[in-house]
C-alpha cells in the first residue's frame, strides 16, 4: 500500500515517445513568444541592431538573384540586359551582405555578445563569415569570364601552397560552381538559421552597464 | 570602369581608393547608428519598448 508522504517528490514519468520528448524539449526552450515576439527590451531600440537584420535581408536578395542565375545560365547572364540587372543584383547584394555583416560584427564586439551563455552564438556567427567568404571567392570562379579565370589561375598557387589544392582544385570549375550554388549555400542559409534560433532563445544581450549584466 | 584602381601608399599600408571608400563609409555609418534616434513606441512599465 502506497500513500503520499510530504516532502518526497515523486520522479516525473520520462514521456513514452521521442516525439513527446523533442517537443516538451523545444517548448520549453523556445517557446512561440520567444520565436516571435512582439515586445523587445528598451535598450534594442538602438540602429546598431537593425544591421543584423538588413544583413539577413541581403541574403535574402543573394539567394533570389542566384536561384534566377543559375536557372538561366551564364549566356543570360552575360549577354541579355536583364541577366546583366539581375547579375549585379546578386553582385550587390553580397556586397551589401559582408558590409552589414562586419558592422553588425563590430556593433557586437563593442557590446560583448558572448556573455552570459551566448558564446555558441558568437562562434556560430564566426563560422557563418568563413563560410561566407568562401562562398563569394566560389562566386567570384563562377562568373564565367576572363576575371573569373584570372583568379582561378593566380588563386592556383596560393591553394597549393596551403595544401588544400588536392580536394579544392580552383582550375575545376564544375567543382566551384557546384559548390557555389549548392553545397556553400546551404551551409551559409543553415548557419544563419540557427544563429537566428539562437539569438531568439536567449534573447538579446543586455548594455554591459545595466544591472547584473557585466559577467 | 574597366581601368585599374589608384591606390594609396602609407608606409607599410597599401589600399585602393574603392576599398578605402567603403571603410571609410562603414564607420560612418556605425558612428551614425549610434547616435542617430531610434524612432521609439511607447514603453510600458517594465521597461519594455
Amino acid at each position: 500500500m502506497d500513500t503520499a508522504r510530504p516532502g518526497l517528490v515523486e520522479p516525473k514519468p520520462e514521456p513514452p515517445s521521442w516525439t513527446l520528448r523533442v517537443r516538451q524539449q523545444i517548448e520549453r526552450r523556445l517557446p512561440m513568444d520567444h520565436l516571435l515576439p512582439d515586445r523587445q527590451p528598451y535598450y534594442v531600440g538602438s540602429w546598431v541592431y537593425v544591421f543584423g537584420v538588413v544583413t539577413i535581408a541581403a541574403l535574402g536578395w543573394v539567394v533570389v538573384s542566384g536561384v534566377v542565375l543559375a536557372f538561366m545560365g551564364p549566356q543570360w547572364w552575360h549577354d541579355s540586359s536583364l541577366g546583366r540587372f539581375v547579375n549585379s543584383i546578386h553582385f550587390w547584394s553580397v556586397q551589401a551582405f559582408f558590409i552589414f555583416m562586419v558592422l553588425h560584427l563590430w556593433g557586437q564586439y563593442f557590446m560583448a555578445g558572448w556573455r552570459q551563455g551566448r558564446a555558441s552564438t558568437w562562434l556560430i556567427g564566426v563560422v557563418i563569415f568563413g563560410v561566407s567568404i568562401l562562398t563569394a571567392f566560389t562566386g567570384y570562379l563562377s562568373q564565367q569570364n576572363f576575371d573569373g579565370q584570372y583568379i582561378a589561375i593566380n588563386a592556383k598557387d596560393a591553394m597549393n601552397a596551403a595544401g588544400a589544392g588536392a580536394f579544392f582544385n580552383v582550375l575545376n570549375f564544375g567543382q566551384m560552381y557546384g559548390l557555389h550554388v549548392m553545397l556553400l549555400p546551404i551551409g551559409v542559409i543553415f548557419l544563419v538559421a540557427w544563429h537566428i534560433v539562437m539569438v531568439r532563445m536567449r534573447g538579446v544581450v543586455k548594455p554591459i552597464d545595466a544591472e547584473g549584466a557585466t559577467r | 570602369m574597366d581601368s585599374p584602381a589608384t591606390y594609396l601608399h602609407w608606409g607599410f599600408i597599401l589600399i585602393s581608393t574603392p576599398n578605402l571608400l567603403v571603410i571609410g563609409g562603414m564607420l560612418v555609418l556605425f558612428a551614425i547608428a549610434l547616435v542617430a534616434p531610434f524612432p521609439h513606441g511607447g514603453k510600458d512599465e517594465d521597461g519594455h519598448g
